[in-house]
């Protein structure tokens, strides 16, 4: 450890700063000649006290600073080391704990924006010199910031009721926290209510899930909004508001005994989106018998009543009088504290790949329709049947459709593999087909996973190694007559191989919602370039997103299975009951602020202001002037570019932090 | 003589940009070293009279970073930075300045590498407009 403190510096002036430049172990020393960075930074203007040291995020480290705060008085402190994004809460939190206000802290960032990107030894320490140069002509300015707290409202809104949403609902819940349950389906249940077994135990998927979705429906502490979906989001953690558009039913939800009645008598149908269009619902549906709620809705789009102006038939029949045509869509305002968002993914849509010959050959299916053919609620009542009501003699399961491919996605949706090896049991188990798995790799990563791999092996299904060129009906010999036939490499044999089966499967990709992005800008946290949303941090914190206060599980953060799911549902809920039970919640100190000896009152500030944080009023003085509402301020800084007469700032983004960070930056 | 060596300051929005010269880092995706960062909470806080003040103090090019369009933390704060550099670009023209001493660029949390990439040639770029008349050594 290097030292170096300027005895001169003790009285020059008011301001004491202390600098530590961090070696990060190698991974800035070995690029930044970290010395010669702590003994320049000795020479700078009102540092009172340079050090380097091997790992500042360390106790040790930390302690360092905390005693030279207490024992050299040093009333500003500047770390050298990774990205504040990173440490910049550790060290805030160290000279806090020395009774320094947090503000008065700065951080350059020498490893990230240069050990790490640079390799030339002599231009990194020059470049780690400028950014630590910069830090202490900033730091100069800071001011303290008083930390101002608010309570926390211990409501919680979890958007989206598929397993994940249900889990973390239901673990806020009993707690004896309310939360508020959106769905914008009609019922809850998400993608998993569609599944027949889940792999690898093949336990029955609704068996494991209705008794859930019941708890959900029958909680006292979960208001469930279903047929219902977010329209504004607004405030901030703690204090959210949130506008939930509840969508017409045409059904009073009071009246209605669910009886079913309705949906007997309703002679108009359309595509049943459950079996995923192998069979058909009325106009008027419950999506599936075990619904939650038990309350059907009316599909304006296929109702007669709506498209011509006549029928009416479920309101003849109901014997409550639930059928209501004249219902309109209602808006709830809710006020939360912290927001879960489980809004699932999409199935791909296969037909996109068009060799593979989905949507034009019969019995090219999807991995999701084939879970409702094998279901004993889908419309074969479980049996397997080709589309002329025939059991197949052989099928075969592509995977990677959509996944693991530059056209399409590049990641891997991580279920494929798992649910193909599931689709081969159930079809050995149900017609003793021959079965062909065509697969790039077998990823069998989880619990019981590679185990469940050796079972199906040993079941008699044949590994094909390739990837699936092509699915055609045009047969070249007897044996491809009536068949589909699948070319494909298979690159163990090193040959192309033409597969004659009854039935292809489609292990089809997890993709982001199409509404992904809509709902990203609404909940104001960002996605990943895949789409899906993105965590704050990817191994650290996979559950909290850029937005205090709002949590992410399931499927929206990327594909995953119903295990880490649930374990990631579960996580976001415990991380809200963190903030509930704390029961308070930190104001952001770098807010605008209004100095009302410049203010004109011109109100520019509260015209562009996104979070209605100004508003010009008559105050202590007879003119008019802008006031911040520091609960709905950002600190986004908009304000202070706009004000004509400079009397706004932003608190820890004064001009003078700012324009002394540029000199010191230009400085050579 | 040596190769011009341009110098660039690049503000960069803590929830986009900067974070994306971050992930460059971690992924060890080298960049020149011409370029300094400074951390602003939204390019929308970029005030004109920072721009200028970098160029006065001789930066070869400023840029602003900041979220896509639509990706804002702030909702709208790019918008605003788009709109101050358009306006910028035109007072700098008056001044004889070239265009491309201002960049504005969005780049996104995940871009990592299109941070290293942007950087890479920008400098390409300054190197062949050459050094700005406002560098120090020009001026005195």
């Amino acid at each position: 450890m290097g030292g170096n403190i300027t005895a001169e510096a003790l009285d020059r002036d008011e301001r004491r700063i202390g600098v530590y430049i961090c070696h990060c172990g190698l991974n800035i020393a070995d690029t930044v000649d970290v010395e010669a960075v702590a003994n320049y930074a000795g020479t700078l203007n009102s540092v009172a006290v340079a050090r380097d040291y091997r790992f500042m995020c360390s106790d040790p480290g930390q302690d360092l600073i905390k005693n030279d705060i207490k024992e050299l008085n040093l009333n500003r402190v500047v770390v050298a080391s990774c990205s504040p994004r990173m440490h910049e809460p550790t060290f805030r939190k160290a000279c806090e704990a020395a009774s320094l206000n947090p503000y008065l802290f700065e951080m350059a960032n020498i490893r990230e924006d240069c050990s790490w990107v640079h390799d030339d030894r002599e231009v990194a320490t020059q470049k780690a010199k400028a950014l630590v140069r910069a830090a202490v002509a900033r730091v100069y300015y800071n001011d303290p910031l008083e930390i101002k707290e608010i309570p926390f409202n211990p409501d919680t809104l979890v958007v989206g009721g598929g397993i994940a949403g249900i889990q973390a609902a239901l673990e806020i819940a009993d707690s004896e926290h309310k939360v508020y349950l959106v769905e914008r389906d009609p019922s809850i249940g998400g993608h998993m209510i569609q599944l027949d077994k889940t792999f690898p135990t093949l336990d029955c998927s609704q068996c494991i899930l209705t008794p859930k979705m019941a708890a959900v429906g029958a909680h006292p502490y979960i208001e469930l909004l279903s047929y219902s979906e977010v329209e504004e989001v607004s405030g901030f953690v703690g204090a959210f508001k949130v506008k939930v558009r509840k969508k017409a039913r045409y059904v009073d939800e009071d009246k209605c005994t669910g009886c079913g009645l309705c949906q007997e008598k309703c002679p108009w149908t359309a595509d049943s989106e459950y079996d995923v269009g192998l069979s058909k619902r009325k106009a008027i549906y419950t999506p599936f018998a075990q619904a939650i709620p038990n309350v059907p809705v009316i599909d304006r789009d296929s109702c007669a009543y709506f498209l011509k102006g006549k029928c009416r038939a479920c309101e003849k029949f109901c014997e409550t009088g639930a059928i209501d045509f004249e219902q309109v869509d209602q808006f709830i305002e809710l006020e939360v504290g912290a927001i879960i968002l489980a809004t699932g993914y999409d199935a791909f849509d296969p037909s996109t790949i068009s060799q593979y010959g989905y949507g034009i050959y019969d019995n090219v299916i999807t991995g999701l329709q084939f879970e409702r053919l094998s279901a004993a609620t889908g419309p074969t009542g479980g049996e397997i049947r080709l589309k002329d009501g025939r059991k197949p003699e052989s099928v075969a399961i592509i995977h990677c459709v959509g996944s693991r491919d530059q056209n399409y996605h590049e990641y891997c949706s991580r279920v494929c593999c798992m649910y193909g090896l599931k689709v081969a049991h159930i079809v050995k188990d149900k017609t003793n087909a021959d079965v062909y798995e065509m697969y790039i790799d077998m990823r069998c990563f989880g619990e019981g996973y590679e185990e469940f791999y050796k079972r199906v092996s040993e079941e008699g299904v044949n590994f094909i190694r390739g990837k699936v060129a092509k699915v055609t009906d045009k047969a070249v010999s007897e044996e491809e007559e009536g068949k589909l036939v699948v070319i494909c490499e298979d690159t163990l044999l090193g040959s192309i191989i033409r597969v004659p089966v009854d039935m292809v499967v489609l292990c089809i990709a997890l993709e982001a919602r199409s509404d992904a992005e809509e709902v990203a800008r609404k909940f104001i946290i960002s996605r990943r370039a895949d789409g899906f949303f993105l965590e704050r941090h990817v191994k650290l914190d996979p559950v909290a997103t850029p937005s205090d206060g709002v949590l992410i599980a399931g499927c929206c953060q990327g594909p995953k299975d119903i295990p880490d799911t649930v374990v990631q549902a579960s996580a976001a809920a415990a991380r809200v009951l963190a903030m509930i039970s704390k029961g308070r919640v930190t104001l952001e100190a770098s807010v605008s602020h209004v100095n009302e000896d410049l203010c004109i009152g011109c109100g520019r500030c509260e015209e562009l202001c996104e979070f209605h944080a100004p508003k010009v009023g008559i105050y202590e003085k007879p003119m008019p002037v802008s006031r911040v509402n520091e609960a709905l301020c950002k600190g986004c800084g908009a304000c202070a570019v706009a004000c004509p007469t400079g009397a706004i700032s932003i608190k820890h983004f004064k001009p003078e932090q700012i324009l002394a960070m540029v000199d010191a930056l230009a400085e050579t | 003589m040596s190769e011009f060596e341009p110098s660039i300051l690049c503000f960069a929005c803590n929830w986009c940009s900067y974070a994306a010269a971050d992930i460059a880092g971690t992924s060890r995706i080298h960049y020149p070293p011409n370029v300094r960062l400074l951390r602003v909470m939204c390019s929308g806080m970029v005030d004109a009279e920072y721009v200028m003040k970098a160029l006065e103090a001789g930066f070869d090019g400023v840029m602003v970073a900041g979220c896509h369009i639509g990706d804002c933390h702030y909702i709208s704060g790019n918008i605003k930075a788009q709109e101050m550099v358009t306006r910028l670009k035109k007072l700098l023209h008056i001044l004889g300045l070239e265009d491309e001493r201002l960049m504005l660029k969005w780049i996104a949390t995940s871009e990592g590498p299109i941070f290293a990439e942007t950087i890479k040639e920008y400098v390409e770029q300054l190197k062949k407009l050459g050094p700005s008349p406002f560098r120090k050594e020009l001026v005195t």
